[in-house]
């Protein structure tokens, strides 16, 4: 895995943000979400910068990053493969969506293709319990899905 | 900032322009002719809507009727299983499953022509030649909107549309013409409930707070709603979001608060976005701040997102998070009416909770404790799911029947499938089965079936959802959203999942049964939080009503709904095989032997079958059994 550069806009992005949240009551998630949008993930240096500039321990920031499913410690893919694992999902045949996908992308849920073409989520619902079962790609929805046009979908996606 | 006096032209003017909404057929027309009304809500959005929206808007331009034809983008109309929905007046055309390639078509032959498009005509709102109100027709006829009044109906991004619904009307009631004691007892005799799933007094929750000594207190609002196939709270926040702010405000007059938060889950974009939207738009009105609304009072609400974790949902814990931590549950007492928020007094309400309080105040107590039950006052929003024709988001009356709900509102199952049962309360809630079906649903009568009303979600189930699987699914949720701080519900839930799973791969012994609910009860007992403390609720109520299925899974080795994989076997019915051999070439592990033009060599091999199911669909015979 390469070593983490950001670019000077992201950098001072992420600055801006810090000085505007030092004297912000709780900031922490705060400062870390804002992290997240600007680098689509929080690499251990921008934990260690978060850390240092708010003046907390390393591993309160680790500890907070790693108990919200949100954050992610990890570069991910470039497609971002959600299913929907509500339970209204799920009673209309949600886990065969996700077997289709683990299938096509050669990963499981929670993984990252070694490509970093993919990166496949069992997510908690999305609540467009309407379209159940659906998948998402990045920001797309495909509701009222089976499994066969996942593949028809993923066919969109691959490069 | 706006003075009283100008609010109040706005909704005298707004009033008569949004009358041609009403659908009685009697309204003031003004510059406007007509109002396309198009669901903004995240399915039908997700459905393209915003595409549609705009679509319109440059169509309507072209035939130069951008100033005669209004087009709003509006809260979820309810009925999700027709979306994407549009609904044009003063007609009341409701055109059902509506994308972006239909709109040429709509204006052309509706808006201009003057003709309905039959064949993207919802039937059942149209009847002997007139378009029904939206109210008598079958999934809105047993539904009472008082949450969901404006949802559908205003244009949440536009504050004026929600001033014309009599908003910040209440607010300004209470300061004028009530004291903080007087708004607490209002609540108090309205008996409304707090509708995230507890079921607590909010006029008691309020009268702690305010009575609690502090210096500063605070107002949350819980829109953390993390209960998988639950969306009421995130309809109410996308289509009426001002109706939260007006009710923090009053809950902060109340109380003694001057600074309210609202944590909401981040996994739910467009009602951030209404919700700040709409917050912009109250500062600027001179509604939301100091000396708000120039009545002498200040208040101001900030925006917290959650970070997807399902205990946030637990108040103490949703409290430390908007501290800043991993939301962690702490030990009550003290409540956090008493030591919450940074230490300091804390009134946490849902936003369903939130929505019904500026009808009470404008409507009266007696009004709001007249609908439903005593006890179980006011209505209740649902998120109807799962194996229902009409899936989408309902208010009814408390006491409601689920036979109702299920039969007259919700259509009965997909596809003539036989109900089986319905699920309410999520992952801390249980099965209610179809011989129950008459049950009233509210607070009480829920809790004494073994289920619970939870914050809203009612997935619906039939006869090939497999019960075992069903519980195994809630605890697999639960095991992974247990924060971890207690370890009867860490290790607890990880030990009934075990053996769940073990069960449905037919590895089950009976005596599982007797031991999962013994550990049932100590991790009821024993956890600290709400979550813990109902986990094993899934497990308990499908043994409590479905322990003929666990029997048939440990004893006969079945899944008698054809779920469980590990139990299926899929065999040849060699009388309606053809030996067409396509199975064959479908089977991704050659599994299935068996001559062209021979049916009666064809054979599974079961120690080969991996049960991917391919097989099934692929023969045009129906000669491959699931058995």
């Amino acid at each position: 895995m390469s070593a983490f550069v950001d670019t000077v806009e992201q950098k001072e992005q992420l600055d801006a943000v810090l000085s505007d949240l030092k004297v912000v009551k709780g900031s922490l998630m705060i400062a870390m979400q804002k992290a997240q949008e600007i680098y689509g993930y929080l690499p251990k240096e921008i934990q260690e910068r978060i850390a240092e500039n708010l003046s907390f321990p390393l591993e309160k920031v680790y500890g907070i990053a790693t108990f919200y499913s949100q954050f992610h410690i990890h570069k991910p893919g470039k497609y971002k493969v959600g299913i929907c694992m509500g339970t209204a999902c799920y009673v209309r045949g949600a886990d065969l969506l996700l077997k289709r996908v683990e299938e096509i992308t050669g990963i499981l849920a929670g993984q990252t293709s070694e490509n970093g073409l993919y990166t496949v989520e069992a997510t908690r619902c999305i609540g467009c319990c309407g379209l159940a079962p659906l998948i998402t790609v990045g920001e797309e929805v495909f509701g009222n899905i089976n499994a066969d046009d996942v593949n028809r979908i993923m066919e969109n996606y691959k490069e | 900032m706006k003075t009283l006096q100008q609010l109040q032209e706005i909704r005298d003017k707004e009033k008569i322009r949004m009358s041609i909404r009403e659908n009685t057929g009697e309204c003031v027309l003004t510059t406007v002719k007509k109002s396309v009304l198009i669901c903004g809500g995240t399915g039908c959005v997700s459905g393209s809507s915003k595409i549609t929206r705009d679509e319109f808007k440059a169509r309507l331009k072209d035939h130069n009727l951008e100033n005669e034809i209004e087009v709003i983008f509006v809260g979820c109309f309810g009925l999700c299983a027709k979306g994407p929905i549009v609904i044009i007046y003063p007609e009341g055309t409701f055109y059902e499953h509506v994308f972006p390639k239909d709109v040429g078509e709509i204006v052309d032959t509706h808006l201009v022509g003057g003709q309905v498009v039959k064949r993207l005509e919802n039937k059942e709102a149209y009847d002997d030649g007139r378009n029904k109100p939206l109210f008598e027709t079958q999934f809105y006829k047993a539904q009472q909107r008082i949450c969901l009044k404006n949802c559908g109906h205003i244009d949440p991004e536009n504050i004026d549309e929600y001033i014309a619904m009599d908003g910040y009307l209440a607010y300004p009631k209470c300061v004028k013409e009530m004291t903080p004691e007087g708004v607490i007892d209002v609540i108090k005799a309205s008996n409304l409930r707090g509708r995230g799933g507890g079921g607590f007094p909010t006029g008691r929750k309020w009268e702690v707070t305010a009575k609690a000594k502090g210096d500063q207190k605070y107002i949350v609002c819980n829109a953390d709603e993390g209960d998988p196939g639950a969306f009421m709270d995130r309809s109410i926040l996308e289509g009426d979001p001002h109706s939260v702010i007006e009710s923090m405000m009053i809950a902060g007059y109340a109380c003694g608060a001057t600074m309210g938060y609202v944590y909401i889950r981040a996994e739910y974009p467009i009602a951030v976005q209404r919700l700040l939207m709409a917050l912009h738009q109250a500062r600027e009105y001179g509604i939301l701040g100091k000396n708000a609304m120039g009545l002498g009072h200040e208040f101001d609400i900030e925006v917290r997102l959650g970070a997807g974790a399902f205990v946030c949902g637990e108040s103490s814990a949703l409290v430390t998070s908007i501290e800043g931590h991993r939301g962690e549950p702490r030990q009550k007492p003290p409540n956090l009416a008493v030591e919450g928020l940074w230490g300091k007094p804390t009134a946490l309400n849902n936003v369903e909770t939130l929505a019904n309080i500026p009808q009470i105040i404008l409507n009266g107590a007696d009004w709001y404790s007249s609908i439903g039950s005593p006890g179980n006052t006011g209505t209740k929003v649902f998120a109807l799911g799962g194996k229902i024709v009409n899936t989408g988001l309902v208010e009814i009356p408390m006491g409601t029947t689920l036979r109702t709900v299920i039969e007259d509102i919700g259509g009965g199952c997909m596809n003539g499938k036989k109900f089986k049962a319905a699920q309410t309360g999520g992952p801390s809630g249980g099965c209610i089965p179809a011989e129950l079906i008459d049950t009233p649903i509210d607070f009480d009568s829920l809790t004494e079936i073994g289920s619970m009303m939870g914050s809203g979600g009612l997935i619906v189930m039939d006869e090939d959802n497999c019960m075992v699987d069903i519980a195994k699914f809630f605890l697999d949720f639960t095991v992974e959203e247990s924060c971890g701080k207690c370890t009867p519900c860490r290790i607890g839930n990880k030990r009934l999942f075990e053996i769940l799973t073990r069960i449905s791969e037919g590895k089950g012994e009976m005596k599982d049964i007797d031991e999962m609910l013994e550990l049932s009860e100590y991790i009821k007992r024993d956890s600290l939080c709400g979550l813990g403390k109902t986990a094993p609720n899934p497990v308990i109520s499908t043994i409590q009503y479905f322990k003929d299925e666990f029997i048939a899974h440990i004893k006969d080795k079945k899944c008698p709904a054809g779920v469980c994989t590990a139990l299926l076997q899929y065999i040849i019915d060699k009388e309606k095989c053809i030996g067409c051999t396509l199975c064959i070439r479908k089977c991704p592990v050659d599994a299935i032997k068996g001559e062209l033009k021979k049916p009666e060599t064809f054979e599974v091999i079961q120690e080969k079958c991996i049960k991917c199911g391919a097989c099934e669909p692929a023969c045009k015979f129906k000669a491959i059994l699931k058995v």
